[in-house]
């Protein structure tokens, strides 16, 4: 690991102005993710900013009828939240398949959405990787590229984002709120907030340098039944091959987002509208614009029969 | 699949960018320095205290240093085990404020205050914690090697299940979890044990949890 600086924050609006104008700066929450990647040199940073300590780590109403979950509330607080079981059971569903019981006491919501891919290439420094090296190339498209994306791919880069939570997230429409280093505020919606990778893997979300996320908000609940499928090579403790997160109203109509399959959470509205008429209709909306490789093809039928059980438990 | 013709076009990519990502070093480095004269305390090492097992301690370590590390070499209290040292073993859990943690993914100078418990702390040779007797009597291990993990895990997921926080395989959300076979193997799963002990585990778990394996 590189040695680095260290302080704590004493509010967002100052943890944003450390950060601001240091491209080496990194905030530091959990750290499940970013120590993990510091201990193998592909991240970095020569100046951590511990925010911790921010008090941001709350649940509360809004005057709208949503939740605010502060930046800095524990994957584990989140899951267990009361209300959050019982109106946003496809959240605390999510969030309960991911990682395991200590990852979850520390990882943070925050830092969920923003933690990097697990693509085995990025994290073998040995290897060429536009993500983690920007102009290298791809070693996963030609490589062993099972566990890689099949849509909204680029040529420069394959890789998934990870995350089980940010499936749910972007299935509940939720926003994200952030603080920038001249201390304006901004929402951004989820959809808007992961990046494909393009010609530019390298970057991520639509963040800018110092800009630090103080929450994230969810609408009203929206009712229906709240499912979040994982299929993984173990039982437990294992990242998605594929993993769909709906929410299914009783006439049949619904919303899901799709993981294990690009490089954000994967939503399309257009597919919703054909839930009615089942799996392969919607999937075939969902992933027109795959471009699987050989190894990863079986994605494309998986997400369909995922979807297909998804569709069959909600009718119960 | 990637075609040789795309292959070339990375190459040149490479070139070009490793040329910018130069000048961008370049750049950077005086904003950092920038960044360290202007901040609060800008040294590579930082001053931490916390109470170990409920000893209270108070060290000056290098920033990078996990809490394992602090906890094995600093203060020498060698029972937490460093396996993987990235999160996905298990073998480093300790228990912080009342909950698991995997001591190889936190620094140690992010516990300032905090109240750390080791497997030193639960018991000792002839003090042995109830889990600790169990794992024990059941042969609840081979090498040893990811014991301490397990035991601090262990105690940690019944305070879990009592605490009403659900797992992957709790079936109604909005009930109170219980304490069964498959809550415990699923909560457990980020405790990995190479001699493959799990089955024995799992016995001395559900023994002290008092439920029938």
């Amino acid at each position: 690991m590189k040695a680095f600086t260290y302080e704590r924050a004493s509010s967002p609006e100052a943890a944003a102005k450390a950060a601001a104008n240091n491209s080496e700066a990194k905030f530091i929450a959990g750290g499940t993710n970013l120590l993990d990647l510091m201990k193998l040199e592909i991240e970095k940073p020569t100046h951590l900013i511990d925010v911790n300590g921010l008090g941001l780590d709350k649940i509360e109403k809004t005057t709208e009828g949503g939740l605010r979950i502060g930046a800095l509330v524990r994957n584990t607080d989140l899951a267990a939240d009361q209300v959050v079981r019982r109106d946003y059971g496809l959240l605390s569903r999510a969030l309960l398949a991911g990682a395991s019981g200590q990852l979850r006491n520390k990882a943070t919501t925050a830092g969920n959405l923003l933690q990097r891919t697990r693509c085995p290439y990025f994290y073998d420094t040995a290897q060429p990787c536009n993500k983690r090296q920007p102009g290298s190339g791809c070693s996963a498209i030609g490589g062993f590229s099972r566990q890689h994306a099949v849509v909204g791919v680029s040529d420069a880069c394959i890789a998934t984002h990870p995350s089980d939570m940010a499936i749910a997230m972007r299935a509940l429409d939720a926003v994200v709120e952030t603080v920038k280093p001249d201390g304006t505020h901004r929402s951004i919606p989820i959809a808007d907030f992961h990046r494909l990778p393009g010609d530019r893997p390298h970057i991520e979300t639509v963040l800018e340098q110092g800009e630090f996320i103080t929450a994230v908000v969810l609408p009203p609940p929206v009712g229906g039944k709240h499912i979040y499928r994982k299929v993984r090579d173990r039982a437990s403790y294992a990242f998605a091959l594929v993993s769909v997160g709906a929410v299914i109203q009783s006439d049949g109509t619904g919303r899901v987002a799709i993981g294990g399959v690009s490089h954000k959470p994967w939503r399309v509205e257009a597919a919703e509208a054909e839930l009615g008429k089942g799996a392969r209709a919607a999937a075939g909306i969902l992933l027109a614009d795959a471009r699987p490789t050989e190894e990863n093809k079986f994605k494309v039928d998986l997400v369909e029969r995922t979807l297909g059980a998804v569709i069959a438990e909600a009718r119960g | 699949m990637q075609t040789p013709k795309q292959l070339e076009i990375s190459r040149r990519d490479l070139l070009i960018t490793s040329a910018a990502t130069v000048a961008a070093t370049s750049v950077a480095a005086p904003l950092a320095a920038a960044a360290q004269s202007s901040g609060n305390t800008m040294d590579l090492t930082t001053s931490v205290a916390f109470s170990v097992n409920g000893e209270q301690q108070t060290l000056v370590v290098d920033n990078r240093t996990t809490l394992l590390d602090a906890l094995r070499e600093h203060l020498h209290l060698t029972g937490t085990k460093k396996g993987c040292d990235h999160g996905q073993c298990g073998a480093c859990t300790v228990i912080v404020d009342g909950r698991r943690i995997n001591s190889c993914l936190t620094l140690a100078v992010m516990h300032d205050g905090d109240e750390i418990t080791t497997i030193e702390g639960l018991g000792q040779p002839g003090n042995l914690h109830p889990m600790q007797a169990a794992f024990v009597k059941h042969d609840g291990f081979q090498c040893g090697y990811c014991t301490p993990g397990q035991i601090c895990s262990s105690l940690a997921v019944l305070e879990e299940i009592k605490a009403n926080i659900p797992s992957h395989v709790t079936e109604n959300l909005t009930e109170q979890a219980t304490v069964t076979s498959a809550e415990i193997r699923e909560r457990m799963s980020g405790n990995i044990c190479r001699c493959g002990a799990y089955s024995n585990i799992l016995d001395a778990i559900t023994e002290v949890a008092g439920v029938p394996a």
